[in-house]
């Protein structure tokens, strides 16, 4: 390695009014064409020491020291011109959300063609012959029809697919992605990911990879940067922070990764706490002003059963119909067809026993921030689920808030508190807390750990499973993350359009699926094992992980 | 920033000026504003009569105190009427959906298609000019952009998780929307009324003037305002000093209702 591609050199960014500091000194160099990982949490400042590489920072963030060389030229000391004649040309950047990085008013061609007609002196027929071999090679199956069309058209896995082809279309030397696949399902984000691998090595341009999820960058990076709070803690090659890292956050991070827990043993002959049969859900969508109106179903007769004390849980894509079966359940759906069945009696909206089942059917939902009444107190927001206990006195119930607060690691300062006060993770235990302090016997969890940071998720997941054996109440534990499912599941249901495609006890489905479609799912995660010193990863059905998408058709 | 602080200083001043001298106006004034004293008539302000005297030689100061009084309670009262109309009826069609919303927007859409004004003296020919068929008529003339705005707020609320929450807990859809839509959908409830105390404020003005007012004798800012007209060549003043109270006590009302509007919108604060 000669002269080093992109040099940071003690880079320190802050706030420019409130003087508060985001970044502080943080130094690493990518070789021409190495491939480097920037891991960290949410707050940890890994966004902002790339958007300052390509000096798209916020307007209110102001670089405070240290410098930045691309190419052996310093960044700081470029004219706005020369900066944007560099970027695009030089520099290229993928961002997260596929949706609103591509224009919705432009069609892909037009969108294309702007930096090819900006930074290139190509006539139309050589552009637009760019562009269609571009387009071909990021796996877009109709190009020419791709450039008239609008990125509505497309979903997300294309859209972000189209983005790659953009940042690539002038052969950058250096391709920076942040977060490039976090917005995807967990099988395309690993189709996209693996074109963009391709595609940088074909070109050799150097790549630096953004996430927040270190399993995916130690699978694709030579070098891993680990971030906390606007410092490097950490760097060095993959093999090295993961099997043997210094520094005791990497240590905590890698510790929070899930592994798979004990398998517990479930009498298969109790009977069901909940069960469904045959459920349907069915949408009326409007086709237009005098079209009929279609159908669309989302779950095409689904049968289902949780045991006592059992935690089921249900993968699957975006689209699997795995949230509309628990909104179904928790009845905030209606059923088109099919019966829940609590305790063995059937209930339906209205019945005696639908009162019964609302007490003991409880939820959590994915985002903290949304579940919790902005305008309440925490201390209000917990013992509103005991209102329905009336032999309880006022008393009894503040006791038992302040217990359960307490049991979920928060203290009696935060009885007074409201939810904005409080962290995403502490959010949700505030939510666990109201689920479980009425003793449902029946919770369902709904991407419950999905929006929370990795240390963070590791916590609220011991907690869940120590509060499931303490009250013994069965879960459905709704999830895309098939590592958290791993760790906590007794029994595994993997959905697909709606229909259920696999079940079977956590161990079978991990280690004998049978389905093409759970094996192309699990090969996205690894198995990890915990060595002395650190971890070590496998990945599963690597073999066969070429195509998984053709596995499927 | 700085001229921020100075517009909501000087409303602050202006409506608290105008509150209180109404509020005395109920107990106390310099003279009788009903006492009819016609060798005192059309005098200019001076000392004894501060702001002068009508063409009854009523003492204007006075009547413009009590006339505070009457239009600052009726509109106080007209938009606490609308707030209670409103919210109820955009609670219940923003939560509710379905046929009781439509019903509802298609009443609400009806009455909002008219001019407040248009819609306030149709009423009045009804409810006949006195002070409860004044607070009836424009109370009824502006619910309807109270129950716009709280539904608006609410059909974003509804979807929210923590209504959804609220009904696995088990609670009623009454109970929910008193507990959790209510006080969330508050804010634009408040900053609504305050603008609309400015223009109810107007319209009683307006409707004083053209004579669907409270009825005389009791003096109001509009029906002074409609008698002065005749003397205006040869007592300016008793035009000029209503007209004044009218866009002042506006004026004050518009800069107060900016800062409570930025105190409930944190996209609007520091600005």
């Amino acid at each position: 390695m000669n002269q080093p591609l992109v040099e940071v050199d003690g880079l320190s960014l802050r706030v420019s009014l409130a003087g508060q500091s985001i970044v502080r000194d943080v130094s690493f160099r990518i070789g021409a064409g190495e491939i480097v990982g920037i891991v960290g949490e949410s707050g940890s400042g890994k966004t902002m020491v790339a958007r300052s590489l390509m000096g798209l920072q916020p307007p209110a963030i102001a670089v405070s020291g240290g410098d930045i060389r691309f190419e052996g030229r310093s960044l700081r000391s470029l004219s706005a011109r020369e900066l944007r004649a560099l970027r695009g040309a030089r520099l290229g950047m993928v961002f997260q959300e596929p949706m609103t990085s591509l224009n919705p008013s432009m069609t892909i061609g037009r969108q294309l063609e702007e930096p090819l007609r900006l930074h290139t002196r190509l006539n139309a027929a050589a552009r637009r012959g760019r562009i269609l071999d571009i387009l071909r090679r990021v796996g877009i199956h109709d190009p020419e029809g791709a450039l008239t069309a609008f990125p509505h058209q497309f979903s997300g896995g294309m859209r972000q697919r189209i983005m790659l082809a953009s940042a690539m279309l002038l052969r950058p030397s250096l391709l920076i992605a942040d977060e490039p696949t976090t917005a995807l399902d967990a099988l395309v984000q690993r189709e996209v990911l693996e074109l963009m691998l391709e595609m940088v090595r074909g070109e050799s341009t150097a790549l630096l990879m953004i996430s927040h999820d270190l399993p995916m960058v130690a699978r694709y990076c030579d070098r891993i940067i680990v971030m906390r709070q606007g410092e490097i803690v950490e760097q060095g090659p993959v093999e090295e922070i993961i099997s043997r890292p210094k520094h005791a956050y990497t240590r905590e991070l890698l510790h929070s990764m899930p592994v798979r827990g004990p398998a517990r043993a479930i009498a298969p002959t109790l009977e069901p706490v909940v069960e469904v049969r045959g459920l349907a859900v069915e949408y009326r969508v409007n086709a237009g002003l005098l079209a009929r109106k279609a159908v669309k179903k989302a779950l095409h007769g689904v049968d289902l059963a949780v045991r006592p004390g059992e935690i089921v849980a249900l993968v699957g894509a975006s689209g699997s119909g795995k949230t509309t079966l628990g909104r179904c359940i928790a009845g905030l759906v209606p059923a088109s067809a099919g019966r829940i069945l609590f305790g063995g009696e059937e209930i339906k909206p209205g019945s005696a026993a639908w009162r019964n089942y609302r007490l003991n059917c409880q939820m959590i939902f994915q985002d903290p921030f949304g579940s919790l009444d902005p305008r309440m107190k925490i201390a209000d927001l917990v013992g509103e689920a005991l209102r329905h206990e009336r032999e309880t006195t006022a008393a009894g119930k503040a006791e038992r808030v302040r217990a359960i607060l307490d049991e979920v690691g928060l203290d009696g300062r935060y009885l007074d508190r409201y939810p904005h006060e409080l962290s995403g993770g502490q959010r949700q235990r505030v939510a666990i807390a109201r689920a479980v302090i009425g003793r449902p016997r029946f919770v369902i969890a709904d991407e419950a750990v999905s929006a929370l940071d990795v240390t963070v998720r590791a916590k609220v997941l011991e907690l869940i499973a120590d509060l499931q054996r303490r009250y013994g109440f069965s879960c459905l534990f709704i999830s895309h993350d098939l590592g958290v499912v791993e760790q906590l599941a007794d029994r595994v249901v993997v959905m697909r359009d709606g229909a259920i495609v696999e079940e079977g006890s956590r161990d079978a489905v991990f280690d004998a699926p049978r389905s093409a479609y759970t094996r192309a799912l699990l090969s996205a995660i690894p198995t990890l094992i915990r060595t002395e010193t650190g971890v070590s990863l496998n990945w599963r059905f690597a073999a066969e992980a070429g195509a998984p998408a053709a596995a499927l058709q | 920033m700085k001229r921020h602080r100075q517009n909501r200083i000087l409303g602050g001043v202006l409506l608290g000026g105008f509150l209180g001298a109404a509020l005395v106006g109920l107990f106390w004034t310099p003279f009788d504003p009903m006492r009819i004293e016609l060798r005192g008539k059309l005098q200019a302000p001076g000392a004894a009569h501060w702001l002068g005297t009508d063409e009854f030689g009523r003492d204007v100061l006075s009547r413009l105190m009590a006339a505070a009084g009457t239009s600052v309670s009726i509109s106080l009262v007209t938009v606490l009427f609308a707030v209670l109309a409103g919210v109820t009826l955009g609670v219940v069609a923003g939560y509710a959906r379905g046929w009781t919303d439509r019903v509802i927007m298609a009443l609400n859409d009806a009455l909002l298609a008219f001019p407040s004004m248009l819609l306030a003296l149709a009423l009045l020919s009804i409810t006949g000019a006195n002070m409860y068929g004044i607070i009836l008529a424009l109370g009824m003339a502006y619910t309807p952009s109270m129950v716009r705005v709280v539904r608006g707020s609410v059909l974003s609320l509804r979807e929210r998780e923590f209504i959804e929450v609220s009904r696995i807990m088990g609670n009623s859809a009454a109970y929910t929307m008193v507990r959790h839509i209510l006080p969330n959908s508050l804010a634009p409830v408040i900053v609504l009324a305050t603008s609309m105390f400015g223009s109810v404020l107007l319209t009683e003005s307006a409707l004083s003037f053209l004579g669907l007012g409270v009825p005389p004798p009791a003096p109001t800012w509009g029906n002074m305002l409609a008698s002065a007209r005749p003397h205006i060549a040869e007592a300016m003043w008793l035009g000029i000093f209503p007209g004044l109270c009218i866009s002042l006590s506006l004026l004050g009302i518009n800069l107060a209702g900016d800062a409570i509007r930025d105190r409930f919108d944190p996209r609007m604060r520091g600005l």
